[in-house]
């Protein structure tokens, strides 16, 4: 996924470019960048990427949604763009239209549940969902007797505890006490938890993937201007080195990232293929930011270590979106147990699916 | 972007998976057979002509090639396939490996017609077996060092000097080999060096195997006094093999072979946990099967963008860096993870063996072909800083 894949993602691209220079939010002062990105962003149907247009979205396709997340990722942006697409792909799931305005989703978090109740009103408690308290509403994944439900709830229902992530954006815990919600209807047959966490998955896969084409864009350029010992850092074999493995993580992730995507845009069901699609791409982009962020700032050495250099906007987030969604070892188990209850003699034959 | 990495989600196409299920059942004969066992990756006997023979008569080998030389004018996806399959079996493809996915393409290339109709049918009928002649006693990563020298006489070439290191040497037909035609000039250090095709059965060769840690005879010393080797035997620009190296090497870089070698301790260790494996174990081989999925997807993706006709050189070299690099640690991580597993006492023995081997199996993984030093310096150029 480069440059000018589609239109979409062109778009997407422009407007970060006009009004989301990383240099400029990380000297600014105050929030007031985000009120005309997130502006830009909606005039352009972006966060309704994957809401059809009958339901009041911009009906693109998925593949076109997931590019403009890698973008988002190569950009470090800190607006609710992904939430609220993956909020908007959730209320489609059921057919619910979805609000204007900015959204998120409950649970973000594997381990965490929310119930529908024989009365129609929802509870329980949802932690670390990402930027719920910049949410209009939240679109809620909810189990009850029958089976799994979607609704669309005001967020204000909802008691709000706020939190940071690593990179100081919004991660907040929700709980939600007996919440009417503005509709709820069934999700489709075979949609659950896990569904959704890997479609949340897949998205901070791809962001990661993108932070990490920044690191490394960034960090070459930075060996390429910076002198020490008389000459160039690039020069430095022991720099190229490093450089070359940050390369090869960036690669990595945006591979593992981009088949996921690719895989999910093109199935209507989470089978095992997507499963491991999905789960590998968030077990290998976690793995890749813990390693490409360490290098991008060994390279950069004590500069990029202050609040001042940009380089943390990608390095903390792409640390951060690690936790989302299930990290890396919540998913390991989880693909382990599903290699070793298939046996040995069917690992290969499910590597090799696609 | 200074750098913008492209790795394209290919999907297989519907044929390449009719494909893998006609490898499936040939390779699963060949195991009912007893042609070769897939747990003893370390036969002796790997050397399999007639193996090598049947794989030529189901069209396996010169996939790619032009109908005309033998070949069956497939796709490079649908080599991969073949590649992949017999790869995670342990299949003994030394006799064709070499012949079939590198050098059959230089003759292609720089080879006269007479000389690739003569040899590429052969190598598509799994007949001969080549070797490369790149390594010299004082010249391993530093290719342009070599000193073997090529002199010439009437009608050809006298060649002098050795070539070590040298896969498969001592059952190859031919050897596709570097030898020094020109000193090296003041300005290029790379001059001065000519490819050529030399017939193993030229007097004046001798091959003196040499035994390697795990047990093998894989490399040998091959020594040259006088070795004849006529004009139209030499491939391409006299004195400018460096020119010729390059736009192969995508190609040799990026297989399945990159991170496959060891894949067999995957397997078993999957097998020695069982069903119900402890979260440890779970988690251990969750991460490892994320990892060898993630460099297969970017292994296929530059397969497909070779057969589309790019050069992704940059990111063939991630491939074999990363690839590498994980089939050389997957022993000792398999280790680690078996530490504690309490199993039946036949799986165990398998693992214990496999393991044993691949262990001692992994330090060349990350030397041959080009060093992980030589292949970061290649990445670190296409990023540009160098």
């Amino acid at each position: 996924m480069t440059e000018s894949d589609n239109i979409v993602a062109e778009t997407a691209e422009r407007i970060f470019a006009d009004l989301a220079d990383a240099q400029t939010i990380n000297h600014s002062k105050d929030t007031s960048w985000k009120a005309p990105l997130w502006r830009a962003l909606s005039e352009a149907g972006l966060p309704l990427s994957w809401v059809s247009e009958e339901n009041d979205g911009s009906g693109a396709s998925m593949a076109d949604g997931f590019s403009v997340l890698n973008i988002a990722g190569r950009c470090g942006i800190a607006v609710p763009l992904a939430e609220t697409m993956l909020a908007g792909w959730l209320l489609s799931q059921a057919g619910i239209a979805s609000p204007a305005d900015a959204m998120t989703v409950a649970p973000a978090h594997p381990r965490d549940h929310i119930k529908l109740n024989a009365d129609g009103t929802l509870s329980g408690r949802a932690r670390s969902v990402p930027f719920a308290r910049d949410a209009k509403h939240i679109a809620v994944l909810a189990a009850s007797a029958n089976g799994f439900s979607i609704a669309l709830v005001d967020t204000t229902q909802g008691r709000i505890a706020p939190g940071f992530n690593l990179a100081n954006d919004a991660s907040d815990t929700v709980s939600f006490d007996n919440v009417r919600p503005i509709a709820v209807k069934p999700a489709p047959q075979g949609f659950d938890e896990t569904s959704l966490m890997l479609m949340g998955g897949v998205a901070r896969s791809l962001q990661i993937a993108g932070s990490l084409e920044s690191m490394l864009d960034i960090s070459v350029r930075y060996a390429n201007e910076r002198v020490a010992f008389e000459k160039k850092i690039a020069k430095f074999q022991a720099i190229q080195h490093n450089l070359a493995k940050l390369a090869g993580e960036a690669a990595a992730a945006l591979a593992a990232a981009s088949s996921a995507a690719d895989a999910v845009a093109n199935s209507s069901a989470f089978d095992d293929a997507i499963f491991l699609e999905a789960a590998a791409a968030k077990i290998r982009c976690a793995e890749a930011a813990e390693k490409g962020a360490a290098i991008a700032h060994q390279v950069h050495g004590a500069i990029g270590f202050t609040s001042e250099h940009i380089l943390h906007r990608y390095t903390l987030r792409a640390l951060a979106w690690r936790d989302d969604f299930g990290n890396e070892s919540h998913w390991a188990v989880e693909l382990g147990k599903r290699v070793a209850a298939r046996g040995a003699d069917e690992l290969w034959p499910l590597v090799a699916s696609r | 972007m200074t750098a913008a990495l492209r790795f394209d989600p290919i999907r297989l196409p519907p044929e390449c998976e009719v494909l893998r299920q006609e490898v499936r059942t040939f390779l699963a004969d060949e195991i009912a057979a007893g042609t070769f066992d897939p747990h003893k990756p370390q036969r002796e006997d790997s050397d399999a002509p007639e193996f090598s023979r049947r794989v030529g008569e189901r069209g396996w080998l010169g996939m790619t090639w032009p109908k005309k030389y033998g070949g069956h004018e497939r796709s490079f996806l649908e080599r991969y396939v073949v590649t992949e399959e017999m790869r995670v079996v342990n299949a003994p493809t030394r006799r064709f490996f070499v012949a079939d996915r590198q050098s059959g393409p230089v003759l292609l290339k720089y080879a006269p017609e007479h000389i690739k109709m003569d040899i590429l049918p052969r190598i598509c009928r799994g007949e001969v077996c080549f070797a490369i002649g790149m390594s010299e006693p004082n010249s391993g990563s530093d290719l342009f060092a070599a000193k073997t020298k090529a002199t010439k006489t009437d009608g050809g070439w006298l060649i002098n000097g050795s070539k070590i290191w040298t896969t498969s040497a001592h059952i190859a037909d031919y050897m596709i080999a570097i030898f020094r035609t020109s000193p090296p000039t003041k300005d290029n250090r790379r001059h001065g060096l000519t490819q050529f095709l030399v017939d193993m059965k030229t007097p004046g060769i001798t091959v003196n195997p040499i035994k390697q840690i795990t047990g093998q005879i894989e490399f040998n010393e091959v020594v040259f006094q006088d070795a004849f080797v006529p004009d139209d035997h030499a491939l391409g620009e006299i004195d400018g093999a460096w020119k010729q190296a390059t736009s192969e090497l995508a190609y040799e870089r990026s297989g399945p072979e990159r991170f496959l070698e060891t894949y067999y301790v995957l397997t078993e260790l999957v097998r020695a946990v069982g069903s119900n494996p402890d979260t440890r174990s779970a988690e251990g081989i969750g991460r490892l099967v994320a990892q060898l999925h993630t460099m297969r997807r970017m292994s296929v993706s530059v397969a497909g963008m070779l057969q589309a006709g790019k050069e992704p050189v940059v990111e063939a070299s991630i491939v074999k860096d990363i690839g590498t690099i994980w089939e050389q640690q997957l022993p000792h991580r398999v280790r680690e993870l078996a530490a504690f597993i309490d199993v039946d006492p036949l799986n165990h023995a398998t693992l214990d063996e496999q393991l044993a081997f691949a262990t001692k199996l992994a330090p060349k993984l990350t030397i041959q072909g080009g060093t992980t030093e030589v292949l970061r310096g290649i990445i670190a150029r296409g990023l540009g800083l160098r």
